[in-house]
């Protein structure tokens, strides 16, 4: 640039502000290699103690759960507590809680791949892999709740002896096809993820059994850059399939309840109120499984501070538009006069049998996120795991108070009765954090955790212009037109 | 006994993501056809500097979503309602044997369609995405379990940190002098002949 040109540039750009380097994704600048070796180090080297702690009792939670099902079917339905008007209690609470947790797994996957958030690179592995496992749990609930759970297949559209139809204008029936489309969708693409990482892992082994397999899995991959061009255009499809699917997914859930005329629940605000708190609810369940992995398998320098509190604001923004929901809700039945409207709410909120659970929902959901609008607290660890155990238990007192709440006090006061769970309830669900602790160990021992692949596609060395600009590592795109306001990192923290 | 080989071409590494984007320029303006870069991870700008055209595979999935729709509109409307007889095609609901589903006061003509959309997106969406499976698969031409370059010592790293350029013996302007001397001219690193064993 000429030195007439400069000052015409630093005329046009005066006061302009200073740019600062974006906060590198892997830290220590590492490379390919030392990715390649970290990540495929969890799964070839030997588990450490804490893993068979956690696998142990896992594998005997999920003995529980199927205990408790054989229990259930050798019994009868009655050991459940449900009993009318609360026909609808813990399991399809369970249901619920599940299958929203599986949401940020896609948020992750889909949604922050098309609006180009690379930090996602770090993160999206282990979030599709926990949103595949939660949609297993929740799969499990309504199967059971049909009664009989040998006569499940009715759900599916096939013909039968009795030539009866399903009901396709039955919301429960738009379930059965929003939760399997989400679980096969998901599936497809987390394995399509995978292929390219399963190349990695076949390619270190020792001949044998497990090269076999992982080799059978990668399908022959080769990297070959006419595969990676079709490779892209499919990821990119299926994530903006899954971008629609999973709003609709929580939406499909919502209608269960929205579109029936309980009071409490037959509110249009149910979708959007449903979809944000699943995205919540599943960003706690990411960090509460994440930050323990970073740190038990060191992998600081690719799970950094930055992730977490990206995540961190995810869970505040969406935590607060849950606080916005429930206020909004409260206000619409009083500002609706419809009093049985308010009547429920109220019932809900001050003076019901099942007050505790809305003050949990609302101190857990609403208030402990909050502390996240304090940078330090989005940086202590401590900090982040407490309000993800808050929030992780908030989010299922939430659908417990809209479920077992709402129908403990019904439109005729002559059927009131209070909900109380049994034994069998409580197992049953106890269980189920044991089979998805126990399915999320098991991929941690055999699948990379980490997308090996996407990683290494995000440091600045891959960029084939990377040389080609003047200031190491920084992308063109980063400057935002003002090439000369850049400022290093270094130097910003030394001044 | 001697076993037979064939060439399947030469295999030249190189040191970074830079170098093989501009070795790649280079082998395009050479005016090969038949040859490839691998490389643990997708390189941005890459088909450009290949000269590949857009993969066809959005339009695949485009027909393939609107199959899901066009299932889950005919499962609905067959089971649900009397569409079909209305608009004279009511032999298709006898041969499927099926007659309108009367619940919930709804109507069993089309008008019914509003409650119908969800599961027709769903199926959109589950028919695309197989779509996009499948047709990726085939347009890959993946699973190939025995391609030629597995056979190279130094191929594996390419899911490690290798990026290799492989020009195939297919290639009309393929010769052992010539292609080679390009490939090093380029820069290319451990230039190996692959063999296949026939």
């Amino acid at each position: 640039m000429s030195a007439e040109a400069a000052h015409i540039h630093e005329q046009a750009y005066k006061g302009a502000p200073r740019i600062l380097d974006r906060e590198p994704l892997v830290l220590n600048k590492r490379s390919y290699s030392w990715i390649t070796n970290r990540v495929c180090g969890i799964v070839e080297n030997k588990q450490p103690l804490l893993w068979w702690i956690l696998f142990v009792p896992s594998v005997l939670l999920t003995g529980l759960t199927a205990f408790c099902f054989a229990y259930l079917i050798s019994t009868g339905v009655g050991v459940w507590g449900q009993k009318q008007p609360v026909a609808w209690a813990w399991d399809i609470t369970n249901f619920v809680f599940w299958i929203g947790i599986g949401h940020a797994g896609t948020l992750i996957s889909a949604i922050l791949f098309l609006t180009r958030q690379k930090w996602r690179t770090s993160v999206n592995r282990a979030a599709e892999a926990m949103t595949i496992f939660a949609v297993m749990c929740a799969g499990l609930f309504p199967a059971f709740h049909v009664g009989r759970v040998w006569m499940v297949w009715f759900l599916a559209p096939i013909p039968n002896a009795n030539a009866i139809w399903q009901n396709f204008k039955s919301p429960l029936l738009w379930d059965v096809f929003a939760v399997s489309t989400y679980f096969s969708v998901s599936l497809v693409f987390w394995y399509l993820g995978l292929v390219p990482d399963l190349a990695t892992l076949r390619d270190r082994c020792k001949p044998g059994l497990r090269k076999a397999l992982y080799g059978i899995f990668a399908l022959g991959w080769r990297g070959a850059n006419r595969h990676w061009s079709h490779y892209e255009t499919a990821y990119m499809l299926l994530a903006a399939l899954s971008t629609p699917l999973v709003l609709s997914v929580h939406s499909v859930v919502s209608f269960d309840f929205a579109t029936s005329v309980v009071p409490g629940w037959h509110t249009t605000i149910f979708p959007p109120y449903f979809v944000a708190g699943a995205i919540f609810g599943g960003f706690a369940m990411v960090l509460t499984l994440m930050i323990p992995v970073s740190k038990i398998y060191g992998l600081g320098d690719l799970i950094t501070p930055k992730h977490i509190d990206n995540m961190a604001k995810i869970i505040l923004l969406t935590g607060t538009i849950v606080g916005y929901a429930y206020s909004m809700e409260f206000f619409v039945a009083y500002y609706s006069a419809n009093k049985f409207e308010l009547q429920t709410f109220m019932l809900r909120g001050l003076y019901g049998p099942s007050t505790w659970a809305y003050y949990f929902m609302f101190g857990f959901n609403v208030f402990a996120p909050q502390l996240f609008w304090y940078r330090p607290f989005r940086h202590n660890m401590w900090v982040v795991m407490f309000v993800c155990m808050c929030v992780n238990a908030g989010m299922w007192f939430e659908r417990y108070v809209i479920i077992a709440t709402t129908l403990e006090r019904h439109l005729t006061p002559g059927s009131w009765r209070t909900y109380e769970a049994t034994w069998v309830d409580k197992y049953t669900f106890l269980g189920t954090f044991g089979l998805f602790m126990m399915l999320f160990l098991l991929f941690l021992r055999f699948l990379p955790v980490i997308a090996i692949g996407e990683v290494k596609g995000v440091l600045p060395q891959s960029d084939p212009h990377h040389h080609d600009h003047g200031q190491e590592g920084i992308q063109e795109e980063d400057l935002m037109g003002y090439p000369d306001r850049h400022v290093p990192r270094e130097a910003a923290a030394a001044a | 006994m001697s076993t037979l080989k064939r060439v399947h071409g030469y295999l030249a590494e190189f040191d970074g993501v830079a170098d093989l984007y501009h070795a790649a320029e280079q082998v395009r303006d050479a005016g090969y056809q038949r040859w490839d870069v691998h490389s643990p991870f997708p390189i941005h700008g890459m088909d450009k500097a290949m000269g590949n055209s857009k993969s066809i595979l959005p339009k695949l999935v485009f027909v393939g979503g609107m199959t899901g729709t066009c299932v889950a509109f005919t499962l609905q409307t067959l089971t649900q309602t009397n569409f079909w007889s209305s608009i004279g095609l009511g032999f298709i609901q006898k041969l499927a044997e099926t007659y309108p589903t009367v619940v919930q006061a709804k109507p069993t003509d089309i008008f019914t369609l509003p409650a119908f959309f969800p599961v027709m997106f769903e199926l959109t969406i589950l028919f695309s995405a197989f779509t996009t499976l499948f047709g990726l698969l085939a347009l890959m031409g993946l699973p190939r379990w025995n391609h030629p370059l597995f056979v190279s010592k130094q191929f594996a790293k390419f899911s490690d940190d290798g990026f290799f350029v492989c020009i195939e013996a297919r290639d009309p302007k393929f010769s052992q002098v010539g292609t080679k001397a390009l490939l090093e001219k380029i820069g290319g690193k451990n230039i190996e002949l692959v063999e296949d064993e026939l």
